[in-house]
């Protein structure tokens, strides 16, 4: 492994290790504050949505398909489809449109 | 059921002097508990390991390695904060971006930990807390949490034991796909975790206006710092946090979430004298946070 990626996985490891093992093994307290609850409740609404929009539309070799999926996405999770049916619906939308394009 | 007596068992302090007693004890005492986990892991374990693959692709992507991708899904074991790692890594940003960004991106297993830690027997072994802490993953918290009585630490082992390989080799296999597979296949397939992402975010904004509302207002804040000035040269990875801590906070300010199941209450409201005492009462609850919604 090269060191400066053994430095980025080390902090990446270390901040993911710590949230987890920190709490269970020093607050053992619940978090009373409840702006602070709430704020946390929210957070990874926000953080997979502004990682998901318009990173989807530059992570296909076409925009165009990553649009797609994108309408896809929304409309089969809306619907109720499971993830594995979300995900591979995507992953077909795109292969599909990016082979005809 | 044994699982049951098992967990009443574990409120006496008798039964807790006969655990430490031998190797063959211990596996007597926690031997069911340990099966169970590993039964329960197993359907875990394959999810991960298509989740895991799909974030080997974004390893890739990022530049990293089979053997890179292979410790970065073994020591992380969390996708949201692995994607936002691995985002920063492919970016070159600094290692203290990469630290902030992995502490938003995986804030909310400061709240399992906390539910975790009160589901633990008093006095449960710091070596306990440790081992269940490392692999705290959105699922296993949820099939933990889900048992009765004080935590079993062997429960969680066993599912650990399936769950965990399941998530480091889907990652080391995800950044070899990523080496062989024709591109086209490989960009069909970088998109099945944005395809995850939405399938955890969107059920619960089709029932909730709230989050629904945030969701849409977190598509358009960030599309709108991909083209305003200023904002538009920060690193990606920046652009995450502030906007992840601006909007959960404004969001966290005008609708607090009350109970377990997140209802909303419009701010004001309640009346300040009430809202510790059902804030307490919340948290007397151990699988109060409502955040198993992630696919770890």
């Amino acid at each position: 492994m090269r060191p400066n990626v053994v430095a980025y996985l080390a902090v990446m490891s270390a901040v993911t290790l710590g949230t987890r093992i920190l709490p269970l093994t020093l607050i053992r307290k619940p978090i009373e504050n409840r702006f602070l609850r709430s704020f946390l409740y929210y957070v990874p609404y926000v953080t997979l949505a502004v990682m998901t929009f318009p990173a989807i539309l530059q992570a296909t070799d076409t925009p165009v398909a990553g649009a797609a999926a994108l309408v896809v996405g929304v409309a089969a999770a809306w619907l109720g489809a499971s993830l594995p049916q979300v995900a591979a619906g995507c992953c077909v939308v795109t292969f599909v449109l990016e082979l005809l394009v | 059921m044994a699982t049951a007596e098992l967990g009443m068992g574990e409120r006496l302090p008798q039964a807790r002097v006969a655990c430490t007693a031998s190797r063959g004890g211990l596996l007597a005492r926690h031997g069911v508990a340990l099966k169970e986990g590993v039964r329960d892991g197993v359907p875990i374990a394959i999810g991960y390991l298509v989740v895991s693959f799909s974030l080997g692709i974004a390893a890739h992507k990022a530049g990293l390695n089979a053997v890179e991708g292979f410790f970065a899904s073994l020591l992380n074991n969390a996708s949201a904060g692995e994607f936002a790692g691995f985002s920063v890594i492919g970016a070159g940003g600094s290692l203290v971006e990469m630290a902030a960004v992995m502490l938003v991106a995986n804030a909310r297993y400061l709240l399992m930990s906390c539910s975790m830690a009160q589901r633990f027997e008093p006095g449960t072994p710091l070596v306990h807390r440790v081992l269940v802490g490392y692999d705290l993953t959105d699922e296993l918290f949820g099939i933990a949490i889900a048992r009765p009585g004080y935590a079993d630490p062997y429960y969680s082992y066993g599912a650990m034991a399936v769950a965990l390989p399941g998530w480091a080799v889907g990652g080391a296999l995800g950044v070899v796909a990523g080496d062989v597979l024709p591109q086209i296949v490989v960009s069909a397939l970088s998109v099945a975790l944005y395809g995850m992402f939405l399938a955890i975010i969107i059920p619960p904004a089709r029932q909730n206006r709230v989050v629904a509302a945030l969701v849409l207002a977190s598509f358009a804040a960030r599309w709108s710092f991909t083209l305003l000035p200023l904002v538009s040269a920060l690193s990606d990875g920046t652009r995450t946090i502030i906007l992840t801590v601006a909007l959960s906070a404004l969001a966290a300010a005008l609708f607090p979430v009350d109970e377990r199941d997140g209802v909303q209450e419009p701010a004001g409201e309640k009346d300040e004298g009430a809202s510790p005492a059902a804030g307490s009462r919340a948290q007397g609850t151990p699988a109060d946070c409502g955040v198993s919604l992630d696919a770890a």
